[in-house]
C-alpha cells in the first residue's frame, strides 16, 4: 500500500484541533467585524491623482469628523472609506474637504446601506445559512440511507463541514483583527460555496467506502476506508487543484471587491479538501472501533 | 454504436456552432451579454416611503404616483434600460445601468420639491442655510392656520426657459392655486428685501457662481422667474421641475453608485483571469491525462462557449460576483472529467479493453457525479432564494444563478461531449498509439 491516510488519523486531528484553537482565540478576542451590508453605513471609493499617503488620509478624516473611518488601500491605488451612514450632503462635503487637502478626486464607488436594510439583510442571511444546513443535512441523511450506519456517516460528514466552517471564521476573525476585513455578503455566499464544496467532496469518498465494503475488500473498516481513500485521493487532489488554479486566477485578477469571497474559497477548497480525506474518513474509523478514549489518553501499547 | 455517436457528435458539433454565433451576433433581439451595475456603472437606489400622512387605502395610488414622478424625473438622464420597481408596501427601487450621475442629479430623484424659497434670519433665529450673502431660515407663511414653506411644490408644471432684455437666461414659473397665496403672503412681506433659493442643503448658483438671492421688487401672485442661471443648469432644472411633484417625502435606504469607469476596469480584469483560469485549467488536464485531457479542454472549451450564450440568450445579468461564479465553475466543471478519467483508469488496470473501460468509467462515474452535484445544486438555490429576499441582492444572486447554469452544463458536457469525443477516438487507428494513454492508465 502506498499510503497510509487513515493511520495517521491522530496526527491529523491534532493539526486540526491547533488550528481552530487559534481561530476560536481569535474570534473570541478579535471576533467578525461585520461589513456595511449587515451593520449599515457607508463606504466611499476613491481614486487621487496624486500620491496620497494612507496616514495622512486618515488623518484628515479625523480632523473631519471621521475618526472612526476605515481606510483600505486596493491593488488599483483606490482607497475604500468606511464611515457611518452618510447623508448626500455630508458625502459631498466630505468629497470637497478631501479634494482640497489631497487635489483632484475622482469618485470610483458610493455604497451605503441604512440601518432597516442592513439589518433585514442580516436577518435573511442568518436564515439562508440556516435553511442551508438543513438542506444539506437531509441531503445527507439521504445519500448515506443504505449504509450499515447511516447515522455514523452523515455525523462525521456535518463534523467535517462546521470544521472547515470554523476554520474559514477563524482565519477571517485573524484577518479582521489585524487588516481590518469585514464580513459581507459575499463572505456569506463563498462560505456557503465551501459548504456545497465540502460535502461534495466528502461524498465522493464515503460513496467509496459503500462500494467497497459491499465489494467486501477486507475486513478491517481501517483497510476497507484507507483503500478507498487512495482510490479517491487523485480524484480529490485533482479537482482541488483545478478548482484552486481558477480561484488564484480571481484572486491575482480580479482583486479588491471580490477579494474576501475568492480568499473564503481559497482558504474553504484547501481546508475542505483536507477535512474531506482526513477528518471525516478517520472519525468513522475511530467511532467504528471505538477509539474516543485516545483523544484524552495515549493508547497502551500492545 | 459508431452511427450513433457520430449522429451525436455532429449535434454536439451543431450545438457549438450555434453557441459560437450566439455570441458573435445579435439573436432574439439580444446584442451582447447584459452586464450588472457593477460592471457597466451606474445606479441602484432602494427608497421607503413615508406613508404616515396617507390615508389608509390610498397607499398604493400614492407609490403609483411616485413611481410615475421618478419615471419623468429619470427620463431625461438618457438611460437606455431604467428599471423603475416597487417592492413591497412602502419601497421604491431604481436601477439606472450605465449612467454617469452627478450627486445633484441623484439627489432630485427623490427630493419632494427641488427648490425651496428663503429669507434672512434674525439673529436670534435658527438658520437652516448659510452663506456668503447671510443666514438663511426657510419663507413661510400661514394659510388656513397652518405654517407652510415656500418651495417648487406649488410650481405649476410648465415652467420654461427664455431670455431677458439683457440676454440673461431666465426660468419662468407659475404658482398654482395655494403657492399663489403664499407667495402673495411672503412676497408682500419681503418687498425691498433677498429672496434666497435653495436645493437641498446648497444655495440656487447663477452662471457666475453666485447664489442667486433676488431683491423682492412688489408683491407676486401668480407667477415668477428666476434670473441668471446658466443655459445648462436651467434646461435641467426645468425638465425636473416638469416631471411632477413627489406627493410624499422619500428615504434613501440603501445606494448603490459605480462609476462607468471602474467597471471597465473590472470587465477586463475578470477577462483575463477567466482566460487564465481556464488556461491553467486546460494545462493541467492535459498533461495529467495526455490524449483524454486535450478532450477534456476540448469538452471545457465547448462548455465555456454553451454556457456564455446562455448568458446573453436568458439573459443572465452579469455581474462579478456572477463571473466569480463561473470562473468557479470551470475549476468545477473538470471535476466530472477526472471522476471519469480515473475510474477508466482503475477499470482499464483490471484488465478491460480501452473501449470497455472508457464505457464502464462513464457508467460508474455517473452516481459520484450526480451526487456530489447536488449540494451544490442545493446551495445555489437557497442563495438565490437569500438573493430575491434582500435589497442587496445582485452579487449574491448572480453568483447563484451563474453556479447553477454552470454546474448544470458542466455534467452535461463531462457526459456527452467527451464521451462521444472519446468515443471517435477509440474507433480511430490513434487509439492503437497507447503511449497517448498509457501514461495516465498505468499498463505497459
Amino acid at each position: 500500500m502506498m499510503f497510509d491516510i487513515a493511520g495517521k488519523r491522530f496526527r491529523f486531528f491534532l493539526i486540526s484541533g491547533v488550528v481552530i484553537l487559534i481561530g476560536v482565540i481569535s474570534l473570541v478576542v478579535f471576533g467578525l467585524r461585520p461589513g456595511i451590508e449587515f451593520s449599515s453605513g457607508s463606504m466611499l471609493t476613491v481614486n487621487f491623482e496624486q500620491e496620497v499617503d494612507q496616514g495622512e488620509l486618515k488623518q484628515e478624516l479625523a480632523s473631519l469628523g471621521y475618526a472612526n473611518a476605515i481606510i483600505q488601500r486596493t491593488g488599483q491605488g483606490d482607497f475604500f472609506i468606511r464611515t457611518g451612514e452618510l447623508t448626500g450632503e455630508e458625502k459631498a462635503q466630505l468629497e470637497e474637504a478631501l479634494a482640497a487637502r489631497f487635489g483632484a478626486t475622482t469618485e470610483r464607488e458610493f455604497y451605503s446601506v441604512s440601518p432597516m436594510v442592513a439589518a433585514e439583510t442580516a436577518h435573511n442571511a442568518v436564515i439562508a445559512v440556516a435553511v442551508a444546513a438543513v438542506g444539506v443535512l437531509l441531503y445527507i441523511t439521504w445519500a448515506f440511507r443504505r449504509m450499515p450506519n447511516p447515522f455514523h456517516y452523515g455525523t462525521c460528514a456535518i463534523i467535517a463541514l462546521v470544521h472547515d466552517v470554523v476554520v474559514v471564521l477563524g482565519i477571517f476573525s485573524i484577518l479582521g483583527g489585524i487588516l481590518d476585513w469585514e464580513i459581507n455578503l459575499m463572505f456569506i455566499t463563498g462560505v456557503l460555496a465551501v459548504i456545497g464544496y465540502s460535502v461534495n467532496n466528502t461524498v465522493v469518498v464515503f460513496d467509496r467506502i459503500r462500494e467497497n465494503l459491499r465489494k467486501g475488500v477486507s475486513s478491517d473498516f481501517e483497510v476497507v476506508v484507507n483503500n478507498s481513500l487512495v482510490e479517491t485521493l487523485s480524484r480529490s487532489l485533482n479537482t482541488s487543484l483545478t478548482t484552486l488554479f481558477v480561484v488564484l486566477a480571481l484572486l491575482l485578477f480580479v482583486g479588491a471587491s471580490i477579494l474576501n469571497f475568492a480568499v473564503v474559497l481559497l482558504v474553504g477548497i484547501i481546508v475542505g479538501t483536507f477535512s474531506s480525506l482526513c477528518i471525516a474518513p478517520s472519525l468513522l474509523v475511530v467511532w467504528e472501533k471505538g477509539e474516543w478514549g485516545r483523544f484524552v489518553r495515549r493508547p497502551a501499547r500492545a | 454504436m459508431p452511427r450513433r455517436n457520430t449522429l451525436v457528435f455532429i449535434i454536439v458539433l451543431m450545438l457549438f456552432a450555434f453557441a459560437i454565433s450566439a455570441l458573435i451576433y445579435p439573436l432574439f433581439g439580444r446584442e451582447s451579454i447584459r452586464l450588472g451595475l457593477d460592471l457597466q456603472g451606474g445606479i441602484h437606489m432602494v427608497y421607503k416611503a413615508d406613508l404616515s400622512q396617507v390615508e389608509p387605502g390610498e397607499e398604493a395610488s400614492v407609490i403609483e404616483g411616485v413611481m410615475e414622478v421618478m419615471s419623468n424625473r429619470i427620463n431625461p438622464l438618457g438611460v437606455t434600460e431604467p428599471i423603475i420597481q416597487k417592492q413591497g408596501k412602502d419601497r421604491i427601487m431604481i436601477e439606472l445601468p450605465g449612467i454617469d450621475i452627478t450627486d445633484k442629479d441623484k439627489e432630485r430623484l427623490s427630493r419632494v420639491a427641488i427648490l425651496e424659497f428663503g429669507e434672512l434670519a434674525a439673529d436670534e433665529e435658527e438658520a437652516k442655510w448659510e452663506n456668503e450673502l447671510g443666514r438663511w431660515k426657510p419663507a413661510t407663511a400661514l394659510i388656513d392656520g397652518e405654517e407652510k414653506a415656500l418651495t417648487s411644490r406649488y410650481f405649476k408644471e410648465n415652467t420654461y426657459i427664455d431670455r431677458d432684455d439683457l440676454g440673461r437666461i431666465e426660468l419662468l414659473f407659475e404658482w398654482d392655486e395655494e403657492g399663489s397665496k403664499l407667495s402673495e403672503i411672503i412676497t408682500g412681506r419681503l418687498i425691498g428685501k433677498p429672496m434666497g433659493i435653495f436645493e437641498g442643503g446648497e444655495p440656487l448658483l447663477g452662471e457666475d457662481g453666485i447664489p442667486i438671492a433676488p431683491i423682492v421688487q412688489s408683491t407676486i401672485v401668480d407667477r415668477g422667474v428666476i434670473t441668471g442661471l446658466s443655459y445648462n443648469e436651467a434646461t435641467s432644472l426645468s425638465k425636473q421641475l416638469n416631471a411632477g411633484r413627489l406627493p410624499v417625502p422619500l428615504e434613501i435606504l440603501y445606494d448603490q453608485t459605480v462609476s462607468p469607469l471602474l467597471g471597465a476596469d473590472f470587465i477586463d480584469m475578470s477577462l483575463k483571469a477567466g482566460l487564465i483560469g481556464i488556461i491553467l485549467v486546460m494545462l493541467f488536464m492535459i498533461v495529467y491525462y495526455r490524449l483524454p485531457g486535450v478532450l477534456a479542454s476540448l469538452a471545457l472549451i465547448f462548455y465555456g462557449a454553451l454556457v456564455l450564450a446562455i448568458f446573453k440568450l436568458v439573459p443572465v445579468t452579469l455581474t462579478l460576483a456572477g463571473i466569480g461564479g463561473f470562473v468557479l465553475s470551470i475549476g468545477m466543471a473538470v471535476d466530472a472529467n477526472v471522476l471519469i478519467f480515473e475510474r477508466m483508469k482503475e477499470e482499464f488496470r483490471t484488465g478491460r479493453t480501452l473501449g470497455a473501460a472508457i464505457e464502464a468509467g462513464f457508467n460508474r462515474a455517473w452516481t459520484a457525479i450526480r451526487d456530489s452535484n447536488v449540494t451544490t445544486i442545493i446551495v445555489c438555490i437557497i442563495l438565490y432564494w437569500l438573493g430575491s429576499s434582500i435589497v442587496a441582492s445582485a452579487p449574491v444572486m448572480g453568483f447563484a444563478l451563474t453556479l447553477l447554469i454552470g454546474v448544470v452544463i458542466s455534467m452535461f458536457t463531462a457526459i456527452v461531449v467527451t464521451r462521444t469525443l472519446l468515443r471517435l477516438f477509440v474507433g480511430s487507428p490513434v487509439a492503437k498509439k497507447t503511449s497517448l494513454f498509457s501514461a495516465y492508465l498505468g499498463r505497459k
